[in-house]
């Protein structure tokens, strides 16, 4: 056979999928959505005064100006608006930030281990907040302490530090921030046993951080979070085409248009900022970060278009969902709901996936 | 049959600064040229004293032993060597005038070895070919989707679609990014050993369909070869580097000569068919 034939033969197969792979992001989003939209209502409904669904659904349609007929006592709308609608939602900010910085660090980092804590976020704030608490002095304004203060500062700190010493060294960009990162957590991880170790009869705040969780929550610390949160989020999703790029290297992501040096210090920044708003809030809660975007993933490809929004969706109503597993049987950490559900879920999927799919 | 390659872009002038940068003499307007470059590293000279004109059009294949300096010669072409002296133009105007993205849209590089951290597929892989030329807020739109099947056509790689770019043999990955580089809608294709890892019944694919975008759409290939027989047949004009410097450039009769052959690389000559 002739090398033209032979060309002629193999383009002759058409193009077939393409068109249906398209349309499942979409319905993928949609049920996300609708599952945060249960997971916010079974939420703000759940606790030790129950609140009958339909006075929930009630109060937050009157609540997001709709004209509802209002058929619930005054209490009851005190216990969703001020106490539960609070805490719900920044579990549901948290996730999404979580799984947004996590979907970035693993793109720029190129390891599908990355989670939002990688380069030093979660010792830092960790090591922050402890500080704060060892501190006696009493600082607080509308609900935040300086326990949030530290450890947003704490988180930055941490990445800007690790940031700073990876570009001196002479090993390749990735290796450096990664094996730099892994410096720093450890130096700080120190710092907090230290600080643990001398916190006495504090330790136990210093653990309740450390554990994470939204019993705190207030709206004033959601109006200062969810806006780094969102506005974070958002501008990473609109350099998403950077984080494609980056997914067949840094080289090919220059051949490919890609100002390397200048993206990645941009979604660094970012991500780290986003992750720094979040544990300032909630505290240290672990496996959002690393499953979700790996679940999304696996259901619509490494597009970091698609896998950004929807990672934010799914991230959202994970926590929002594993904040109410966790206060069922009282006041569980959070950080131990997403590992008990997370880790099981995340082993099954993998193994239901493995002829498509390894991490 | 074969799907028509995809729409050429209007050539875009990098800024005004660039263009005003002083003349250089009688440089050929179109394509790369290169005078007096050279590259060192770390006190060791890997390219000397460089002059080199290669047409949009043309079909190079750059040729010497290991360590002559080939891939160096690559990385300058494309932008990868800041260091490096002399001057390099593009098209009239110097390298350093353009942007990455700039000329990502003009040259599409075909990377050698690839790795995927994540889980894609072949069409997700040769749609980010497409980043130079997408909407960076939108992502794609279906003029790039159809640069994009017919970039997977084009190559011939229709049946491997749906499939996880992981677990593609190396021939069959090597098809993909070409695919990539094409759905990048380059005038300038490099390519750093495409035939490294394959059988020669790939190695001949590859090398007919290089052929075949050189002639038929008139896309510029520079590649890097270690294959001399290889070389001669598909490539009609090629350069060969020697220490860091060209010791010949022209067809193949000419640079691979006997003695040339037993100088440069130091075997007899009659190991090489040509």
């Amino acid at each position: 056979m002739s090398a033209g034939a032979a060309t002629e033969a193999r383009s002759a197969v058409r193009v077939g999928r393409l068109g249906v792979l398209r349309h499942r992001p979409v319905a993928i989003g949609l049920g996300a959505l609708a599952a945060l939209g249960v997971a916010i209502v079974a939420g703000v409904a759940f606790g030790n005064i129950a609140v009958p669904i339909g006075d929930t659904i009630g109060i937050l349609a009157s609540r997001l100006g709709w004209p509802v007929a209002t058929s619930w006592p005054a209490s009851t709308e005190t216990i969703v608006v001020d106490l539960r609608l609070p805490r719900v939602l920044t579990a549901a900010v948290v996730g999404a930030g979580l799984a947004v910085a996590g979907t970035t660090f693993q793109g720029l980092l190129r390891n599908p281990l990355a989670d939002p804590y990688v380069l030093g976020t979660a010792s830092g704030a960790a090591l922050g907040a402890a500080i704060a608490v060892l501190i006696p002095v009493s600082v607080a304004w509308l609900g935040f302490g300086l326990v949030h203060a530290l450890a947003f500062s704490g988180a930055l700190i941490a990445v800007a530090v690790v940031w700073r010493l990876a570009r001196t060294t002479s090993l390749s960009s990735l290796t450096a921030l990664l094996l730099t990162g892994y410096a720093v957590g450890s130096l700080l991880a120190a710092g907090l046993s230290v600080a643990m170790y001398a916190s006495g009869a504090q330790l136990r705040q210093i653990i309740f951080y450390l554990l994470g969780g939204f019993s705190g929550a207030s709206w004033p610390q959601l109006a200062a979070a969810a806006p780094l949160v969102v506005v974070g989020s958002v501008l990473i999703l609109i350099r998403a085409r950077s984080l494609n790029a980056l997914l067949l290297g840094e080289e090919t992501a220059a051949n490919l248009g890609m100002n390397v040096r200048r993206e990645r210090a941009i979604l660094l920044s970012l991500a780290a900022l986003v992750t720094a708003a979040a544990v300032a809030v909630s505290g240290l809660i672990g496996f959002v970060g690393l499953i979700v975007p790996h679940i999304v993933r696996l259901m619509v490809g490494p597009n970091a278009r698609l896998v950004l929004p929807l990672s934010a969706l799914v991230g959202a109503a994970f926590l929002t969902f594993a904040d109410l597993i966790a206060r069922i049987p009282g006041e569980l950490p959070v950080g131990v709901v997403t590992a008990i559900v997370g880790a099981p879920f995340f082993i099954i999927i993998l193994r239901r996936a493995r002829a498509g799919y390894e991490v | 049959m074969v799907a028509p390659i995809l729409p050429t872009l209007e050539p875009r002038l990098p800024n005004a600064e660039a263009r005003a940068a002083p003349d250089v003499g009688h440089l050929r307007q179109d394509g790369f040229a290169l005078r007096g470059v050279g590259l060192a590293y770390e006190q060791r000279t890997i390219l000397d004293g460089l002059d080199l004109e290669i047409a949009t059009g043309e079909r190079v294949a750059i040729l010497g032993p290991n360590g002559a300096g080939k891939s160096s010669l690559l990385r300058i072409l494309t932008g990868h060597a800041p260091d490096r002296r002399g001057s390099v133009r593009l098209d009239g105007l110097p390298l350093e005038g353009y942007s990455r993205e700039m000329l990502a849209r003009v040259v599409a590089v075909v990377p050698g070895e690839v790795s995927l951290p994540f889980a894609a597929s072949v069409e997700d892989v040769v749609a980010l070919g497409r980043i130079p030329h997408e909407d960076p807020f939108r992502g794609l739109r279906d003029a790039d989707r159809s640069a994009v099947t017919a970039a997977i056509e084009r190559v011939g790689i229709g049946e491997l679609v749906g499939r996880d770019a992981r677990r593609l043999s190396l021939g069959e990955r090597q098809l993909v990014v070409l695919a990539m580089a094409l759905a990048q809608a380059p005038r300038v294709l490099v390519l750093d050993e495409p035939t490294v890892h394959l059988d020669l019944r790939h190695q001949v694919d590859v090398m007919e369909l290089l052929v075949e975008i050189n002639d038929r759409d008139g896309v510029g290939v520079i590649a890097v070869l270690h294959d001399l027989s290889l070389a001669a047949h598909f490539f009609p004009r090629l350069v060969l580097l020697d220490r860091g410097r060209i010791v010949a450039d022209g067809a193949p009769g000419e640079v691979l000569s006997p003695e040339r052959i037993r100088a440069v690389y130091g075997v007899d000559p009659a190991l090489v068919r040509r």
